[in-house]
């Protein structure tokens, strides 16, 4: 590298990575969704022209699409090549939503554009949106007992939405006659739209100014120095293998746990990462593609190192092999709507709980890791209307080697917020009774879990039908180094007063209420880190104080005694923990 | 108290601004036409003293002085670093966690460490039953011995001040209303804070932090204002003193506490008020403001000589302060920022800083990391004898020796090619953060001016301009003491805020108009009761608009209160194509809100004076202080470095240039053309 490489390479990363972040902006900005435009569901980036490699990625994009999108526009490449799909021309947007050809779940749909310089395509642009329906068995997409992804909505292979820069009316005419509330489609697809442009007029101006093929040299020194940057983090982790386990309630259909069976083995600068043992592909929605498997892998290692840019070069060290015969690599027709949501985040959990063991200064115990997605569809008499209601909600996150985990912290494939109570309840014939902090549910630890989210909701009027898909129902989100588990994820439905726990814990279909049922929630808790007996007693006093726990359970978990005052009792706070009572 | 200066406006007017390290003061005598500087160090603890020696600096009496208008950081302090008054909150059964739960999010998009310390702490929320439905209609009444026992028990834990924070109170504010009736006749004080009074807008979270806020640093603020008050009254000053408010009005100090939440963003908007005034004046009314200091750079929007508004400021993690502030968006990127080579062997500039206290090497403080001023130093584009709070000079040798030591070696560079690497890859983050707040919302960079200001601002603003595409560079003739221009210059305003939530379709005009009415009606009152009068009252209306189903608005300047559905439609369809380029006449669009602005006009200052007329020189050879080699585009130019306050008015300059004065160092770059203004105000046209 001469001396002018070494500033032209740092600027051009910095104009890479600016330009994803404006397509990242107008597309929330744009939006209509509320899952686009406040949860911001969604993600642009930039993929090479050979291969769709990863070149660069908006930094504020849902973290689950890390990745996935090099392989939608990789099979683009290749079945454009192989004829199976008509080569583009100037001004044309390719749609996808196909997730066995590398995707996530239907309700993800992405938009690809080439970018043309001199006639020849400079590389991909693209993009992908959580649309609110995609047609299927129920709103949302979203259904916890489909067994097949035709029951899960409409499925679009590689086709150009937009052709020569116009909206192709009859592709168009055929999705809205698929999917729930059309009308307003054209809002998002507007937007989804309007980013790639804003990035093709961002990157061309890149170009111009430092020239094309100065930026791709720079493109390709900087996926080596990504891998570099990579290698360099893992070469200091001890060489050995490290294992670990993480469990789906079940899969919606069939009330058994699914085993995500992980290892991964630290060999000079490379993680080779085994889902041997896993369990096999399953009959309900709990399955994942290959595409969100690699890419929650990917998501999980940046959370562990956040400092490596985002591009193909740093997933160059992660090696994964291909979990065939079990349902992480899932194929067609195997319904797929939970792998984005749920199962992204188990696979995550498992690549912490390994990697803790190896990174105990880094890795956090496990945080509540669910989407908590509680969908209600019904009729309100008041307004003469039907609606569908979605509740996201979030938990507690792990203890780490610094802090106490955070509480009510989104999902870990997330970046979303939860909807405010009372826009809810202007929305929806809903009361929330109420909407509290779980108190007791972090992980007991020396640093201890954050807390969960306890909420319970009332139907006012009408009829409705409630909807979860949620995890941890079973086990909680696993304490590490010591640390206790977090609380398990809870639903209870109250109906006529009678309380119904969902069979499969955290998820059913369609269970009817009427007006003055009820539903309450509690979502998990983080796992505790490290012994709970060395938690420093002043902390748990605290604790108590602000009735994150109660005297019992200082005493029974940290083996803190308190006296009638609040304040610590030092002796019989150290016979108690010296193991007498 | 307050005596009504009135009488007297035009007279003498000091402006007071205390920032992170400097208190600036800048006194106008409109009788003589003389001005005044002084510029002392912030004193955290006290800030009242840094105020008080400022005043004492400037030598003038200050029984003489008229007014008194001051920008603090007491609040956003008090927020930021946590010292609050201890307070508690009284709320809905089931829901005295919104606070501390937020909306479920993470400091941010990677990594899962982190937390978060509310406001007010779990054990001083206390739950009452009551609530009201989001239609307002009462499903459970007030239980007022419940809240009686509540309020007690929050004195005896030795609350200073409290929130009453109820569940829709935006739609129905009863309870909240009655609830403040008893608990007036219990609180031995005045700091309450009733939510729906500061925000009357749904959304439970962001409502019940800024009243936490509000009151957390009500007693703070008013302690303030009162050991101020009496340092000034011991100095002779007999008068009411104005605060600045966020939304870049002025107000009495006797009436700032009860909306304290309002002052966390004083300082910023104060620059920002005076560079739509200078900008105003000088013909530009489109503005990209550019605050940089130390450890953070602050930038706003100036459209049509009016500073843009938000409602919806963040002030940090899971902070949200919800009430009408200039938008000021604080980049952590200023003159302290760090400079390092990463893992992977590229040069990265920031996030880490070194800011003030060890500051850049230069500062000879202890600080021994490569920053952005470092950088300025090595290039030649600032004077190591002219530098503002160093302690131990240290030499220009060991600064690029360093630089070369630090960043070259991995890229090889020596010293002075590292510090230019440093330099622009610096002004190439910045200028990316910048548009991401500016320019990519929807504004064509040629329509605007770069307005600089601020210690560092001037320094790198014609590198940043060229990088944005903004052909423009203004330089104010005071860079460094902008915000206490601001409040020498700021006027009286208020703000109203109405949720309409309809479809312009169906829309009742009437009701429009009547809301718009009313807002004016408030606001004039409002300002009559003020201690200074203004020369004339300016209202301005506008609108929050959406189409159906969007979650984010547009603010469409409304020409009066005279609204029509059709007039509604057309500006908001326009405002939206020019923002996204994107046409949707198949979707209905809504109004979301109605906004009023009521601001009473103080009289003009003249600018011209902010440099001493006699002082300039006759010809641009006269100011010129000598000749140095300076670093630009990978060579030394030798380059003419001029004395700002001796350049004659007709001046005109060609880059390279370097312009100095106290307290700010302006660079042109080669091929940048420069020429004063009437008000002395550098215009610079960015080269090609």
């Amino acid at each position: 590298m001469t001396a002018l490489d070494a500033i032209t390479l740092s600027v051009i990363q910095a104009a890479l990575q600016q330009t994803c972040d404006e397509m990242d902006l107008t597309f929330s900005r744009a939006a209509f969704s509320p899952v686009i435009s406040e949860a911001n569901d969604r993600s642009d980036g930039i993929y090479s022209a050979e291969d769709g490699s990863l070149i660069a990625q908006g930094s504020q994009g849902l973290p689950v699409f890390v990745g996935v999108m090099q392989h939608s526009t990789a099979t683009i490449i290749e079945m454009i090549r192989d004829g199976r799909c008509q080569s583009p021309l100037e001004g044309d947007i390719y749609i996808v939503n196909d997730p066995y050809l590398g995707g996530t779940h239907l309700m993800d749909v992405r938009f690809a554009m080439p970018v043309w310089r001199g006639g020849k395509i400079f590389c991909w642009l693209s993009n992908t949106g959580h649309w609110p329906d995609i047609g299927g068995a129920v709103p949302g997409g979203f259904s916890a007992s489909a067994t097949a992804v035709e029951q899960e909505g409409l499925r679009l292979p590689p086709v150009k939405l937009f052709k020569g820069g116009k909206l192709d009316p009859e592709i168009y005419a055929i999705i809205c006659s698929n999917i729930r509330v059309a009308d307003q489609r054209i809002g998002d697809i507007s937007a989804q739209a309007a980013a790639l442009r804003v990035g093709e007029e961002r990157l061309c101006a890149v170009l111009d100014r430092y020239g094309d093929e100065t930026v791709l040299a720079a493109i390709a020194e900087l996926r080596k120095r990504a891998a570099a940057q990579m290698r360099a983090h893992i070469a200091a982790i001890p060489d050995g293998t490290y294992r670990a386990k993480a469990f789906v309630d079940s899969d919606g259909v069939v009330d058994l746990p699914l085993t995500i069976a992980f290892a991964v083995e630290k060999v000079g600068d490379t993680l080779t990462f085994d889902f041997a043992g896993s369990s096999p592909p399953c009959a309900g929605p709990m399955n994942s593609v290959l595409a969100t498997t690699l890419s929650s892998v990917y998501l999980a290692m940046r959370h562990i190192f956040p400092d490596v840019p985002m591009s193909a070069g740093a997933f160059e060290p992660l090696l994964v092999k291909r979990p065939e015969g079990t349902f992480l690599d899932a194929r067609y027709p195997r319904p797929v709507s939970g792998c984005a949501a749920e199962v992204s985040q188990r696979i995550a959990e498992a690549v912490f709980a390994a990697l803790v063991q190896a990174l105990p200064d880094r890795v956090t115990a496990a945080p509540a890791g669910s989407s908590g997605n509680f969908a209600l569809g019904g009729h309100d008499p008041a307004r003469g209307r039907d609606y569908v209601m979605y509740q996201i909600s979030g938990g507690g996150y792990g203890g780490n080697a610094g802090h106490d985990g955070l509480s009510n912290g989104c999902s870990t494939i997330g970046i979303s917020k939860s909807p405010p109570v009372e826009i809810m309840e202007q929305a929806y014939p809903v009361l929330y009774r109420h909407y509290a902090l779980r108190e007791g549910s972090g992980g007991a630890g020396e640093r201890r879990g954050g807390f969960g989210l306890a909420y319970e909701v009332e139907l006012l009027r009408g009829e409705a039908r409630a909807s979860f898909v949620m995890d941890h129902g079973r086990v909680g989100p696993q304490g590490v180094r010591g640390g206790r588990d977090g609380a398990v994820n809870t639903v209870t439905v109250y109906r006529d007063g009678q309380a119904h726990v969902p069979p499969h814990l955290s998820k059913e279909q369609d269970i009817a209420l009427k007006a003055g049922d009820r539903v309450a929630v509690g979502t998990p808790g983080g796992g505790g880190y490290g012994d709970p007996l060395r938690r420093d007693p002043a902390l748990v006093m605290n604790d108590v104080s602000l009735g994150y726990y109660t005297c019992e359970q200082a005493a029974e978990l940290f083996g803190v005694v308190l006296d009638e005052a609040g304040a610590v009792d030092g002796a019989a706070t150290a016979t108690r923990r010296a193991g007498g009572k | 108290m307050a005596e009504t200066v009135s009488a007297r406006a035009g007279g003498v007017v000091a402006g007071i601004d205390v920032g992170g390290t400097f208190t600036d003061l800048l006194l106008f005598d409109a009788d003589t036409g003389g001005v005044r500087v002084a510029k002392t160090l912030t004193t955290p603890d006290n800030q009242a003293f840094g105020v008080v020696a400022a005043l004492s600096e400037c030598g003038f009496p200050v029984e003489a002085i008229d007014l008194i208008v001051h920008g603090t950081t007491t609040t956003t302090n008090a927020v930021l670093e946590r010292r609050l008054a201890k307070t508690g909150m009284i709320t809905t059964r089931g829901f005295r966690d919104v606070i501390e739960l937020g909306r479920r999010t993470r400091p941010q998009a990677y990594g899962m460490t982190g937390g978060f310390t509310p406001v007010i702490p779990r054990d001083l929320r206390l739950e009452v039953a009551e609530r009201v439905e989001a239609s307002g209609a009462v499903r459970t009444p007030l239980d007022e011995e419940e809240l009686r026992q509540a309020v007690r028990l929050l004195l005896a834990a030795g609350c200073e001040a409290l929130v009453i924070h109820f569940l829709h109170s935006y739609a129905n504010p009863t309870h909240e209303e009655r609830a403040a009736e008893i608990v007036a006749e219990l609180w031995p004080n005045d700091y309450i804070t009733v939510g729906h009074r500061l925000l009357s807008e749904a959304r439970e979270f962001e409502r019940g932090v800024t009243a936490s806020v509000n009151a957390a640093v009500q007693p703070i603020l008013e302690r303030y204002i009162s050991r101020l008050r009496g340092e000034l009254q011991t100095r002779g000053y007999r008068r009411e003193f104005l605060i600045m408010n966020g939304n870049g009005g002025m107000i009495s100090a006797g009436n700032v506490t009860r909306e304290s939440a309002k002052t966390v963003m004083s300082g910023p908007a104060s620059g920002v008020i005076a560079a739509a005034y200078t900008g105003r004046r000088a013909g530009y009314g489109n503005l990209v403001t550019y605050d940089m200091g130390g450890t953070s750079t602050d930038v706003a929007l100036v459209r049509g000589a009016e500073p843009a508004v938000s409602n919806e400021i963040e002030i940090e993690y899971a902070m949200p302060i919800h009430v009408p502030m200039i938008a000021v968006h604080t980049i952590g990127a200023g003159g302290g920022s760090i400079a390092r080579v990463d893992a992977s062997g590229l040069i990265q500039v920031g996030p880490q800083s070194a800011g003030a206290d060890p500051g850049p090497i230069c500062y000879g403080r202890g600080g021994a990391e490569p920053t952005l001023t470092d950088a300025n130093l090595v290039l030649g584009r600032l004077d190591p004898r002219r530098l503002l709070s160093v302690d131990r000079p240290v030499s220009v040798d060991v600064v690029r020796d360093i630089f070369a030591r630090k960043i070259g070696g991995a890229a090889g560079l020596d010293g002075v090619g590292a510090a230019g690497a440093v330099l622009k890859l610096g002004n190439m983050k910045m200028a990316g953060a910048v548009r991401m707040v500016s320019v990519a919302r929807g504004n064509d960079p040629r329509d605007f001016v770069l307005f600089a200001f601020g210690g560092a601002g001037p320094l790198h603003a014609t590198a940043l301009a060229r990088e944005l595409g903004l052909p423009k560079v203004l330089v104010p003739a005071r860079p460094g003491i902008t915000n206490a221009l601001g409040c020498v210059v700021a006027d009286l305003r208020h703000d109203f805020v109405n949720t309409i939530n309809q479809p312009v379709a169906l829309l009742d005009e009437e009701k429009m108009r009547a809301v718009l009415e009313r807002h004016r009606l408030q606001g004039e009152e409002l300002i009559t009761k003020e201690s200074v009068q203004p020369d004339a009252i300016r209202v301005t209306h506008s609108a929050d608009m959406q189409f159906v189903g969007q979650t984010h608005i547009i603010n469409v300047p409304l020409p009066s209160a005279d609204v029509s559905r059709a007039m509604l439609q057309e500006l908001f369809e326009k405002a939206y194509f020019a923002r996204f380029k994107v046409q949707l006449p198949e979707i209905r669009a809504n109004l979301v809100n109605l906004n009023t602005s009521v601001t009473g006009l103080r009289p003009q200052i003249d600018l011209s004076i902010l440099i001493d007329p006699a002082g300039r020189a006759a010809t641009l050879a006269e100011a010129l202080r000598e000749r140095r080699p300076v670093w630009f585009d990978g060579t030394w130019h030798d380059t003419p470095v001029y004395r700002r306050e001796r350049l004659p008015l007709d001046a005109e300059l060609q880059g390279p240039a370097i312009i100095e004065q106290m307290d700010a160092t302006t660079v042109l770059e080669p091929g940048d053309h420069a020429r004063l203004d009437g008000d002395g105000n550098i215009i610079i046209e960015v080269g090609a």
